[in-house]
């Protein structure tokens, strides 16, 4: 055992970081932190600057433009970016999309999409979900009939997350209503969405933000050739996209920083006349978020191991996504308690560029209310961590 | 012992629970939170003239009730519609110091008429929950013909940008965190510079600037430097109220996520079908138990000697923020994406479970003073 990095890792990390310090735009790393909005315009320029130096298709093989990391390297990566103040990467043409068609779609598809998605000539948007098709994916209804040389699909997806931003989205539909089970009927297409009869409506959340979209697909006219892989089998697919990336999934590198974020804000709050963070009941409070998160990292990094070797990820990265987004979300919790009185001031105007009003109380109170409202979705999507539960009890029990 | 309500607070409960019922839908409530001043003043009048607001006082005060009963029954039934209406600030925090100082009767008229707003400006930047944290400060010096000079600033005033008047704490001695030398002075807002914003969960609160205000000598409410008790009657108060809400809230959220679990279907089942979630639910309602008993104790004791009543409210604010995050977070859950929505009314009321929390004590700070009071009580016993 060696708990250390290697050199060849170790000296890997300080080449991101000294890139990250010579190129990523200090006011963008301003807004990362400050907790600002971000526009389309600012994940594209960061995109660029990844796109320079070819570390943007962080999952892909190098042949296909991709930065060819191990695990580890993808983790250390992940790490450096999130304490330097970078802006993440948009998932779904890169580390969803992307995969997919390099293992399963066609030379054209790859030939045509690879380059326009590194190019962030388009904007993909994943349609999975559905009002009826949440947890119960394969129960979805959008369909897709075949006429002539195109699909006409009619349905609505929901919780497209940036939708608002795409030009494509990639919808999982009904194709055959008939088959034996709902997953067997399924097909993955590849919408473009200035089509017409597609509308994007804007869904508000809890935080009064606009991040998730509803949209319907009325009449929309697909060309047959946008299918991925074969008819019907879509689900394959998009399980595969669903379990293909999981480095990432314990958010390491996000409460990493946001602890530091949440002992800097503590040390700053008076208690009793003293720092906050001095305070016996809130200072055990962060050490045993602490010492979750040193056991979880260590946890990420022996799966992050494992799948360097080649193992495929088993129930672990379900137990990793449990644990990932209950630290994150206990984070942001205790950011909001360490406030007092201040997490309650709600400025929205603040969270854009420029504002430079006075703020209520501590300089970086203002989006910390609504980041902890915001968070509560990690542990919904992506697979529910009850569905991740009901995954791994199966696997224990052998169900 | 025994457990019923009396006929006029059945009777209250009712006349709320059918106000909010017919009259304060969710839209209603949101439309008001949208209004300049974060609530509606016609709304607030009509509540007012059912007697909500008289409720909270004692008949000495021109009110008609005021114990810990009264409290818990109407803030539970308010939390039925998340009422943003300032019963907290002008009925409570505002309006008790008035009563028990006495003096000043037309003003506590207009409040219980529900003409008139008082709020409670005493937490500062530096004092988090502290209760005895004032470092504003009032001088006596009979400058022209004023008794008092008033300096300091307030932070987090509910509905402090609105209210016509003010409840000022302010030190006459001592240090800052000392509870000894604090005076509660009724100041006319306008005196003051006010900056109004909004809260997360909707509700309006200020930051308070009092500089050289002058007062008179009738402004100052009971005895000069020995306003604690009173300011800590007022917070007890306040706590059981936000409890009381906690609870009505937790209701509230309890029920929606049990009637969303008996009609969403997932894996052609309703939800509720998922024995991992029953149990889920099954949880919350116990907590929500013992959130109950503990409002029902605290208001029973609210009258009672200080260091049980103190004990007691803690009890109650510390299971309000305990439970009521568990509640607002296992409702969010097991609704899925669709309580993550501004639309669904969910969304609201665990929101605002959640921020009584950062109001007059945390779940941590209802502790340390569960705590010590119980330690008080041992030495004393
Ligand atoms: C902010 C946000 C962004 C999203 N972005 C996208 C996107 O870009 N594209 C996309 O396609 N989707 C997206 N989603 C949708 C997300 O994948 C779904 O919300 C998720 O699959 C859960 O579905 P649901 O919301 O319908 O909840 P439901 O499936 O109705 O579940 C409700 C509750 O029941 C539980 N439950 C369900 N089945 C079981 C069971 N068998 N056993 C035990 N418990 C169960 C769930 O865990 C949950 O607690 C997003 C969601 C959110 C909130």
């Amino acid at each position: 055992m060696d708990m250390n990095y290697t050199p060849e890792e170790q000296a890997f990390r300080d080449d991101v970081r000294a890139w990250l310090a010579a190129e990523l735009p200090n006011p963008l790393a301003a807004k990362v932190k400050g907790g600002k909005r971000l526009h389309r315009e600012d994940y594209l320029t960061w995109h660029a600057l990844l796109r320079s130096r070819g570390w943007l298709a962080q999952h892909w093989p190098v042949e296909q433009g991709g930065a060819g990391w191990t695990p580890i390297e993808k983790h250390l990566f992940e790490e450096e970016c999130v304490a330097a103040g970078a802006p993440r990467v948009i998932p779904f043409g890169l580390n969803m999309l992307g995969p997919v068609l390099i293992a399963f779609g066609s030379d054209t598809h790859k030939a045509h999409y690879l380059p326009r998605i590194l190019s962030d000539e388009d904007w993909w948007a994943q349609g999975y979900s559905e009002p009826g098709a949440g947890s119960d994916l394969a129960s979805l209804r959008t369909s897709a009939v075949r006429d002539g040389d195109h699909y006409i699909v009619n349905g609505q997806k929901t919780w497209t997350t940036l939708g608002h931003f795409a030009n494509k989205l990639f919808c999982l539909c009904r194709t055959d209503p008939n088959a034996a089970k709902p997953q067997e009927g399924i097909s993955f297409l590849l919408i473009d969405m200035d089509s017409p009869g597609v509308e994007v409506r804007p869904i508000i959340t809890l935080d009064g933000e606009h991040e998730v979209n509803e949209v319907w697909l009325t009449d929309v006219r697909v060309p047959a050739d946008n299918l991925v892989g074969e008819e019907n089998k879509g689900w394959t697919y998009a399980k595969y996209l669903l379990t293909y990336e999981r480095t990432g999934i314990a958010g390491v590198g996000y409460s990493k920083n946001a602890l530091g974020h949440l002992k800097r804000v503590a040390a700053a709050q008076s208690h009793n006349g003293a720092p906050l963070s001095q305070d016996p009941l809130f200072a055990a409070r962060m050490a045993k978020l602490e010492i979750d998160l040193l056991a979880m990292e260590m946890f990420n990094l022996r799966v992050v191991a494992a799948a360097g070797e080649g193992k495929a990820p088993g129930p672990e990265s379900s137990l990793l996504k449990i644990k990932g987004t209950q630290v994150r979300q206990e984070t942001t919790h205790l950011l909001r308690r360490a406030l007092g009185p201040y997490a309650m001031p709600f400025l929205p105007e603040q969270f854009d560029e420029g504002w430079n009003g006075e703020p209520v109380g501590p300089d970086d109170a203002g989006p910390i209310a609504t980041q902890y409202f915001n968070m509560r979705k990690v542990s919904i999507y992506g697979g529910s961590n009850e569905i991740q539960r009901n995954i791994v009890s199966k696997h224990m029990l052998g169900l | 012992m025994d457990f019923t309500l009396s006929e006029e607070r059945r009777m209250l409960l009712e006349t709320t629970d059918r106000y909010i019922r017919d009259r304060y839908p969710i839209e209603t409530r949101q439309a008001n939170v949208q209004r300049e001043e974060g609530f509606n003043r016609d709304t607030w009048k009509e509540l007012a003239d059912l007697g909500l607001v008289g409720a909270l006082l004692p008949p000495e005060a021109g009110g008609f009730g005021g114990a810990g009963e009264d409290l818990a029954v109407v803030f539970e039934a308010l939390a039925r519609g998340a009422v943003v209406e300032p019963f907290l600030a002008s009925g409570v925090l505002g309006a008790w110091p008035l009563a028990r100082a006495g003096g000043h009767t037309s003003v506590l008229e207009q409040v219980i008429a529900g003409e008139a707003l008082i709020a409670f400006a005493h937490g500062e930047p530096q004092g988090r929950y502290g209760p005895s944290y004032v470092a504003a400060t009032a001088a006596s010096n009979g400058e022209g013909g004023w008794s008092w000079t008033i300096n300091g600033r307030k932070t987090v005033v509910l509905n402090g940008d609105t209210a016509d008047w003010l409840i000022v704490s302010a030190r006459v001695s001592g240090h800052t965190d000392e509870e000894e030398g604090l005076s509660l002075f009724l100041v006319p807002a306008g005196m003051a510079e006010r900056r109004g914003y909004d809260s997360v969960e909707g509700g309006r609160a200020a930051e308070v600037i009092l500089s050289d205000v002058r007062l008179p000598a009738e402004n100052l409410l009971g005895e000069s430097g020995a306003a604690y008790p009173l300011i800590e009657e007022t917070l007890a108060r306040g706590a059981l109220a936000l409890s009381a809400e906690a609870l009505g809230l937790m209701e509230v959220c309890k029920d929606m996520t049990l009637e969303y679990l008996k009609t969403r279907k997932q894996f052609g089942r309703p939800l509720g079908a998922f024995q991992a979630l029953q149990h889920r639910m099954v949880d919350m309602a116990l907590e929500i138990e013992q959130a109950r008993s503990s409002v029902m104790l605290a208001a029973g004791r609210l009258e009672g000697e200080r260091i049980e009543r103190e004990r007691t409210v803690s009890a109650a604010k510390h299971l309000a923020g305990r439970v009521g995050r568990l509640v607002a977070e296992e409702a969010i859950q097991l609704h899925g994406g669709v309580a993550m929505t501004w639309e669904y009314a969910l969304a609201h009321f665990a929101k605002r479970l959640v921020m009584i929390d950062h109001l007059l004590g945390d779940e941590d700070h209802h502790l340390q003073r569960f705590m010590a009071f119980s330690r008080m009580q041992e030495a004393s016993s």
